[in-house]
């Protein structure tokens, strides 16, 4: 080997070495002490990021339970029951149990029971849209069809259908995150308590006006007529501002509002279908 | 050379179809509809209920609070009900509705034509009677006018600004108003000097209008402290803001109010509406629009009472062309395009246009080019296609950073865009998430 | 009434401009340059522009419908112009195979890359031509001298252009006042009777297109101006110090590419700064750097290399240099 190789490794490696130890110095001496648990419980969480959680990241919450006292407030709606148990091992506390939930859309109104009273023209965001004029309807507190939620969904849940122009929610993919919820610039979107089979009952319906003007505006819009009210057994339906809601809480799935309400407002998904002794509408089961 | 504002600015068809059609009473209707926010800041409580019987110029809804305004009925006639009706935006707002018996109004107005130019009113009086009559600015803002003239402590005003602009295209209910009604205009001026305590008073005017400027100029001279001045033709003349740089040179910094710079800017129309109310005790019930559109047989300027429906109207201009594809309240370029055409009358409402199906539709959005041609539109030298791309990726930090408040809307930008961008669009998102987020940091 | 109405957010009506027009107006400003290059190099001006221009929107055409999957947007004459631009900094004796090359890497690389219009940093045109020069010297840096409209395409003879001749007399220690006699005299050089590339000969025609983009507003003054003044400013400062080793401001201006630059590549939209106090300084740069290039670099010429490394300070610029906002001065009442 020539001088001239044998000195250019001699002086790289010299420089390679002292840069080495310089930096193993320099990284001693400013270390931040970090909890070694952070990591761990880090490990555990299900690397989303998508701030379901109310936090920026799973970084960010694998810091905050292992700061907390306890686990009161904080879950992590993606992992879920056994997540939230790991994690509990590792730091010593106890997992509060949580309900699962799933996100499902206060709206039916397709083009059949919701007509078309205009045409937009403009940029296609519902946020754009609502902030303008009432919308392609007479109804102003309705879904605008223009897919910020399917933008904002993160976990392929959420998908619009073009020949009704709302969003379908798929139970399997929907981790109940909530970024559909913060995106609807109506807050159409609402996070219930799942049920056994995905079956789910609730009003989807979130129009505030009087009966008369809703009715005029869709055909399957809820009225307030109370009807739904009266008939349950167990106290789950509210009426407030001229809309019904039901507590899926205290819901027991008996079906009776359902055959109740005079414009199907109430949607019924994933049951059997109705034995035909009785006469109401056979609610069609996939939307 | 004529006075102009020097940044920004576009140039539309000015499409002044209805400029030589004098202005023509709609006969009353038989319903009216009058939603009790017709103004910027709170909506006015309504007085009266369910049957009673009101007169034309009684109050029907009170204003609540300084920054509001009275609202007066239009019509002689019995309340039917007090509901819920959609206003331009499809949104139901609280009104009154009347159904129309006669003509009859309070015995209070002086109905008589002759112009009483000797005010008799002492400025607090002015002010105090502009509250009481509804005043709200005619140039479409409907700000409440008594709030303009009530100059705060430490502020001074030294001159009034009078904009007979009627910068955008279509739009000629002020034109037509200096023509006809040019001395009362000039006489309601005066008033408002007396009120602000100025001696000097400068009238804007496009130059688009010749007519209307010999005309002004020409009574003008029988009023002392009153100047008039052609402007050239450049969109938005029109705005408070341009206005006040084009006359006197002076900029009302970002985030402010005219006062600041020492003005005051009223539009003709309040000035016309302040002398009827000041001089011959009438309130703010009815209003010049103009309603135009290339495809109608007989468009023109109506005296519409406050309250009518659209569709009266357009019936009066010969009914609503078969290809009408788009309905304008206001003019092109800031207007607000409605969803049905029951929508009544209001205050702030200048006009109505008609447009043809092929002109209604937006163009297709391609990408940027960078050209920078909407920076060079701004007026107030912002940079739309920033903004706009902050608002799609809601940085809104940034936006409020880069002056995203200060835009007025104008819409030079998006009318520029040789891409067809909703630039506009997505500037009022940024500014709408701005304003939020301020108050939100605010009340911390 | 049957049909439902139209809703959108004011403003309801739209200007004249389109994309499509401005690109149109470009190409009718490039016309006259096109007619002197075809009079003075024959068929071999015709035969590469029609290559590059045909190569650019088939390559744009190609990767928009097979690679991308997205709308075809080639009318929009942003390829069109990229063709043309290219093509008018070729010598005109290129083999077509370069400038198939040549088209590949402006608009697949300098420009779809990115993601099409509006997204690429640097000029296309201008990303391809360095690339033909890196790759292709000698073919590259063969100009034609001008022969007249019957040449043919292969019949081409080449010769120094008037900077290289002055680049490499000043090398070899020659003052100027020996090299003028070599190099075509102004005139000359105003008409376009020197050798160089294919668009950037003929100053007059070049003036003629600026006068067309200026009044159907297709760019402002701002770039051309400052560019050439730059330079103009710095030739004439040197030329001062030593009129025997530097060539005056005049020859600097009309020999090279610089009126073509400065009027049609460095106010290229996307890659230009938004703003016109920006504006100014890029075009300064422009100046300042080809006359750094010209007098102290390797090549003779510098412009296309002036205006890349510039392009590369244009974000910058558009992020720190705002226009001064309606009523910022005063910050109280």
């Amino acid at each position: 080997m020539s001088s001239t190789v044998l000195i250019t490794i001699i002086s790289l490696s010299l420089l390679a070495f002292m840069s080495a130890v310089i930096l193993y110095f320099v990284a001693q001496k400013f270390k931040v002490y970090e909890d070694p648990r952070i990591d761990e419980v880090q490990a555990a969480l299900p690397a989303a990021n998508c701030g379901g959680c109310g936090f920026a990241g799973c970084r960010n919450m694998a810091e905050a339970l292992v700061k907390a006292d306890s686990f009161d407030g904080l879950n992590c709606p993606v992992g879920g029951a056994p997540v939230m148990a790991e994690a509990a091992r590792i730091l010593g506390k106890i997992a509060p149990v949580v309900d699962p939930t799933v996100a499902v859309l206060k709206c039916n109104g397709s083009p059949e029971f919701r007509p078309k009273t205009s045409s937009y023209n403009g940029a296609s965001e519902c946020r754009i849209t609502a902030s303008l004029y009432i919308g392609e309807t007479d109804c102003s507190y309705g879904c605008l069809g223009n897919g910020d939620c399917e933008r904002a969904c993160a976990f392929d849940a959420l998908h619009m259908n073009i020949a009704t122009g709302l969003p379908e929610i798929s139970d399997d993919k929907c981790v109940s995150c909530g970024a559909c919820v913060k995106a609807c610039p109506r807050n159409l979107i609402e996070l219930r308590k799942k049920a056994k089979k995905d079956r789910k009952i609730y009003v989807a319906c979130s129009n505030c006006d009087k009966g008369g003007p809703a009715r005029k505006a869709c055909k399957v819009a809820c009225i307030a007529c109370t009807k739904c009210q009266k008939v349950c057994a167990f106290n789950a339906i509210t009426i407030e501002n001229n809309l019904a809601y039901i507590d899926a809480t205290k819901c027991t799935f008996c079906r009776k509002c359902a055959g109740e309400c005079p414009t199907n407002s109430i949607l019924e998904l994933n049951f059997p279908p109705k034995k035909p002794k009785i006469e109401a509408e056979a609610e069609t089961a996939n939307v | 050379m004529l006075k102009t504002f020097p940044i920004g600015g576009v140039h539309p068809p000015e499409n002044k179809l209805t400029a030589d059609i004098p202005i023509e009473y709609l006969p009353v209707p038989e319903n009216v509809i009058i939603p009790v926010s017709q103004h910027i800041g709170s909506p006015a409580n309504p007085v009266v209920a369910k049957g009673d019987t009101v007169k034309v110029g009684q109050v029907i809804a009170s204003g609540k609070g300084f920054v509001s305004a009275n609202i007066h009925s239009s019509v002689s006639g019995k309340v039917s009900k007090i509901d819920l009706a959609p206003d331009s935006s499809g949104y139901r707002q609280t009104a009154v509705f009347i159904d129309v018996e006669g003509d009859d109004w309070l015995d209070t107005i002086d109905r008589s034509p002759d112009i009483v130019r000797d005010i008799k009113l002492s400025p607090e009086e002015i002010v105090k009677r502009c509250l009481e009559s509804g005043i709200v600015g005619m140039g479409g803002a409907a700000f409440p006018s008594h709030v303009k003239l009530t100059v705060p402590s430490g502020k001074k005003c030294d001159v009034l600004i009078i904009n007979g602009v009627e910068c955008e295209p279509y739009l000629t209910s002020d034109h037509r108003l200096m023509l006809e009604r040019g001395e009362q205009i000039l006489a309601g001026v005066t008033i408002l000097m007396k009120a602000l305590k100025v001696d000097k008073a400068m009238i804007g005017i496009e130059n688009n209008k010749p007519d209307a400027i010999a005309g002004m100029t020409r009574l003008a001279e029988s009023f002392s402290g009153i100047t008039v001045h052609p402007l050239k033709v450049k969109y938005p003349q029109g705005a408070e803001k341009q206005l006040i740089k084009a006359l006197i040179n002076r900029e009302v910094p970002s985030g402010r109010l005219p006062l600041d710079v020492g003005a005051v800017v009223h539009n003709v129309g309040t000035a016309h509406a302040v002398y009827e109310a000041v001089q011959k005790n009438k309130p703010l019930f009815e209003r010049v629009v103009t309603v135009t559109g290339k495809g109608l047989t007989k468009p023109g300027n109506f005296m519409v009472r406050i309250g009518t429906p659209l569709v009266k109207l357009i019936e009066t201009a010969g009914g609503i062309p078969g290809n009408t594809g788009k309905i304008i309240n206001g003019g092109p370029m800031m207007g607000k395009a409605v969803t049905n055409t029951d929508v009544p009358v209001v205050k702030g409402m200048s006009g109505v246009i008609l447009v043809p199906g092929e002109e209604s539709v937006r163009e297709r959005i391609r990408p940027c080019i960078r050209c920078a041609k909407c920076v060079s539109a701004c007026p107030m030298n912002l940079e739309p296609y920033l903004l706009m791309s902050l608002a799609e990726r809601n940085l809104f930090e940034r936006a409020e950073a880069e002056r995203v408040t200060d835009c007025m809307e104008c819409g030079s930008c998006s009318f520029t865009c040789p891409a067809g961008r909703p630039l506009l669009d997505y500037i009022r998102l940024g500014k709408s998430n701005v304003i939020k987020m301020a108050r939100q940091r605010n009340l911390k | 009434m049957s049909n439902l109405l139209n809703v959108s957010q004011s403003p309801h009506v739209h200007g004249k401009e389109s994309t499509q027009r401005l690109m149109l107006n470009v190409v009718i400003a490039l016309i006259p340059a096109f007619i002197t290059s075809v009079f003075y190099f024959g068929a071999g001006a015709v035969i590469v522009t029609a290559t590059s221009v045909v190569s650019c929107l088939l390559f744009e055409y190609l990767i928009q419908r097979f690679v991308l999957r997205k709308p075809i947007s080639i009318n929009d004459g942003s390829a069109l112009v990229t063709g043309i631009l290219l093509a008018f900094n070729l010598p005109s004796n290129i083999p077509v195979l370069i400038i198939v090359i040549g088209s590949f890497v402006s608009i697949a690389v300098a420009k779809m890359t990115f993601g099409g219009i509006g997204n690429n940093p640097f000029n296309p045109a201008l990303v391809g031509r360095v690339f033909m020069l890196i790759s292709f010297p000698v073919q590259m840096t063969s100009w034609p001298v001008p022969k007249g409209f019957g040449t043919g395409y292969l019949d081409a003879v080449t010769g120094a252009t008037p900077l290289a001749v002055i680049k490499e007399g000043l090398k070899n220690g020659e003052p100027i006042s020996d090299l003028i006699a070599r190099i075509p005299t102004p005139s000359q050089m105003f008409l376009g009777d020197m050798g160089g590339s294919m668009g950037e000969v003929a100053a007059i025609a070049l003036l003629i297109g600026f006068a067309w983009l200026l009044i159907r507003k297709v760019i402002t003054w701002h770039i051309p101006v400052s560019v050439i003044g730059s330079l103009a400013l710095f030739t004439a400062i040197l030329w001062r110090v030593n009129p025997e080793k530097n060539a005056s401001p005049m020859f600097h201006i009309l020999a090279g590419g610089v009126l073509l630059g400065a009027i049609f590549m460095a106010t290229d939209y996307v890659t230009s700064p938004m703003v016109p106090k920006a504006m100014l300084i890029y075009g300064c740069g422009i100046g300042i750097i080809t006359v750094i290039i010209r007098v102290y670099g390797a090549y003779p010429e510098g412009v296309s290399f002036a205006i890349l490394i510039m392009n590369a300070f244009v974000p910058l610029m558009n992020s720190y240099i705002k226009p001064k906002r309606f009523g910022e001065e005063v910050k109280n009442g």
